[in-house]
């Protein structure tokens, strides 16, 4: 067996996500290769190098990578990664973007979102919002796989010292292009990997209401999430949407604030340690998945906790 | 420009699924079903695309159970002109409809493809970028806005840091993001003039195509229900527990 993980990066570090990924293929086992493809991404390949349990790292550096393209890192996923048994992606928009691509080309099934290895065919993944858990096996003689990151606790960033071997692999469909992009700038810990995480939902009211939930959140180190119905009301960018159609994050603890509890916001946040909700419903269905209920006004509740922390 | 149209027939997403007491599945037995909501937003898109006057033709298509008549009769109420259904009684699965989708491409043409980004019971996420790979298209995933010219498409994509804007030589494939639009609903003179537009229905065989699932289901279970917690009086009392009781602040 060997598995090949493909990392997610910017091109300047490794996305901690890709700890997880190798934690993953560290329980399907085999010798981990790691892809870091890119422009001007010797860095990345560096710090993959160290990560905990990798053998290889493989660096293919070139203009066609430059913005993760699905069509180029398609193709070039689906040539290196002839030579292994598995291959693993994290289950981010740019594993979910490539990932089906590379599998197509291999004639092979692709297994979404794992959270949980059972033996080198067999997996656990949840269906239907999270509301079932399917352990599915896989015939094909190649695995093509993306892991939910949340699932599996990352390994160790250092400790490895495995050798980095640039790849000439020039993959370029001349079918796409890059155009422009507008990524949210934040000083708060990104959501998936943060401690704590406050969303907030259509309760907030508009856009700037979230200030008192952003306020509360800097004093905790907390990341903002929200529910969709905040974000399509245009309270707050897609980026923060979490949910089954957006992000599942499984932090320490969950504050939902104004949010009902809807079965798609549910499925991106029940795996959390401890879940507060605020809400001043006393049905509303959040409180029963919440550990902690606070049947209140937001507007009356968040500064007044902000007060007392 | 012709568009084809995938969609899926699937649980309504407002009702909560059980799973199976023998754990085989989860029990899909007198439970509302419907367009998968990422599929309504794609028909929608190809809809307006018509009414702009950049698209001439829509064409729905599903791969599934002769009860997916009622998806593509209400696509054509949205507004598709005719629709092909592919009949299995297979548990059909990505692979095996992006092959069946390409088998379609290759008889119609379209320029477009839209799809939903993720069907909400199998949450798979992939069948638009397996069948873009197998026709050699480019693909524009997780759209929140869509704009054809001169002979490309500029595709809005939602992604995990924010968006992303790609631009991809036609023919192209699109799957579609929550934000992309606000599907309309059939009206009822639009639901009768639907009853009469053309559903040809098709096999597999016909397509030359192998639907036979590669991946086996083992066992469906329900997943870990969360213990019911408790309704605090005050702030004072929430930041009591959180700080003695949960210990995470
Ligand atoms: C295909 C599909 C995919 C979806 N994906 C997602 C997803 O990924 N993530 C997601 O979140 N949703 C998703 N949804 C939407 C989901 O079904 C719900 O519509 C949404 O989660 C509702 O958001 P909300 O709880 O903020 O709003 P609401 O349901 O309107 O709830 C607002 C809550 O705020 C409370 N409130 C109002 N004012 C105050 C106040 N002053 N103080 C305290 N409480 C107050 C109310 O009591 C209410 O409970 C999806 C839906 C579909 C169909
Ligand atoms: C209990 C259970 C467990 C299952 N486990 C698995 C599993 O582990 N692995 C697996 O691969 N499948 C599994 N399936 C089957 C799965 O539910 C889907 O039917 C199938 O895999 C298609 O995936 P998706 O709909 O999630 O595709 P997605 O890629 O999420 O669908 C995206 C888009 O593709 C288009 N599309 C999808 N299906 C069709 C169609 N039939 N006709 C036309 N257009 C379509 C639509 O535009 C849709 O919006 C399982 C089914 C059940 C009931």
């Amino acid at each position: 067996m060997s598995v090949l993980v493909y990392a997610e990066h910017d091109n300047a570090a490794l996305n901690k996500v890709t700890l997880s990924v190798v934690a993953a293929a560290k329980e399907i086992g085999g010798d981990i290769t790691v892809l870091v493809a890119g422009k001007g991404c010797g860095a990345v390949a560096e710090e993959a190098a160290k990560v905990d349990g990798v053998s290889k790292v493989l660096c293919a550096d070139n203009d066609a990578y430059e913005h993760q393209l699905a069509e180029n890192i398609g193709d070039l996923v689906a040539e290196v990664g002839a030579d292994y048994s598995h291959i693993l992606a994290a289950a981010t928009t740019t594993g979910k973007n490539f990932a089906p691509r590379a599998a197509a080309l291999l004639d092979v099934a692709q297994i979404s979102e794992i959270s949980d290895v059972i033996d080198a065919d067999t997996f656990k993944r949840p269906i239907y919002a999270g509301n079932a858990i399917a352990t599915v096996k896989c015939g094909d003689a190649k695995k093509v796989i993306t892991v939910r990151g949340t699932s599996f606790d990352g390994v160790a960033a250092e400790g490895g010292s495995a050798s980095v071997e640039n790849i000439d692999v020039a993959k370029d469909a001349g079918i796409s292009s890059f155009v422009g992009e507008e990524l949210a700038k934040s000083d708060r810990p990104e959501l998936t990997s943060a401690e704590i995480v406050i969303s907030g939902g259509r309760g907030m009211g508009n856009g700037d209401n979230f200030e008192i939930l952003y306020k509360l959140a800097d004093k905790l180190g907390a990341g903002v999430g929200a529910s969709r119905a905040a974000v399509d009301a245009g309270f707050v960018p897609n980026d923060m949407q979490v949910g089954q159609t957006g992000k599942i994050v499984a932090p320490n603890l969950y504050v939902a604030v104004g949010i009902s509890g809807a079965i798609q916001h549910l499925a991106g946040m029940k795996d959390s340690k401890v879940i507060v909700a605020i809400n001043k419903d006393e049905e509303a269905p959040i409180f029963q998945v919440a550990d902690y209920g606070l049947v209140a006004d937001l507007f009356e509740a968040v500064p007044e906790l902000d007060g007392k922390l | 420009m012709k568009v084809l149209v995938p969609i899926k027939r699937v649980v309504d997403y407002n009702v909560k699924v059980r799973v199976k007491a023998d754990n085989t599945g989860v029990d899909l037995a007198n439970v509302k079903m419907a367009m998968n909501p990422f599929c309504e937003i794609a028909v929608e898109e190809a809809v307006r695309l018509k009414e702009k006057g950049v698209v001439t033709e829509i064409v729905a298509v599903s791969i599934g159970p002769k009860t997916a008549q009622e998806q593509l009769r209400t696509a054509m109420a949205l507004g598709a002109d005719r629709s092909i259904l592919v009949e299995t009684d297979e548990d059909v699965q990505p692979l095996g409809i992006a092959k069946a989708l390409k088998a379609i491409v290759d008889e119609e043409k379209p320029e477009l493809v839209i799809l939903g980004k993720q069907a909400i019971d199998g949450d798979n996420n992939q069948t638009g970028q397996m069948l873009a790979a197998l026709a050699g298209m480019p693909q524009g995933t997780f759209a929140s806005e869509v704009n054809v010219a001169d002979g490309k498409v500029k595709v809005t994509r939602e992604i995990d840091g924010g968006l992303q804007t790609v631009e991809l030589s036609l023919p192209a494939v699109v799957t579609t993001d929550l934000r992309l639009n606000e599907p309309r609903y059939a009206s009822l003179p639009n639901i009768m003039k639907a009853k009469k537009k053309p559903l040809d229905t098709k096999t597999a065989a016909d397509l030359g195509v192998d639907l036979t699932p590669r991946v086996t289901t083992e066992k469906v279970e329900a997943p870990a229900e969360r213990q019911a917690g408790i309704i605090v009086g005050s702030v004072d009392e929430l930041v009591e527990k959180l700080k003695n009781e949960a210990k995470v602040i």
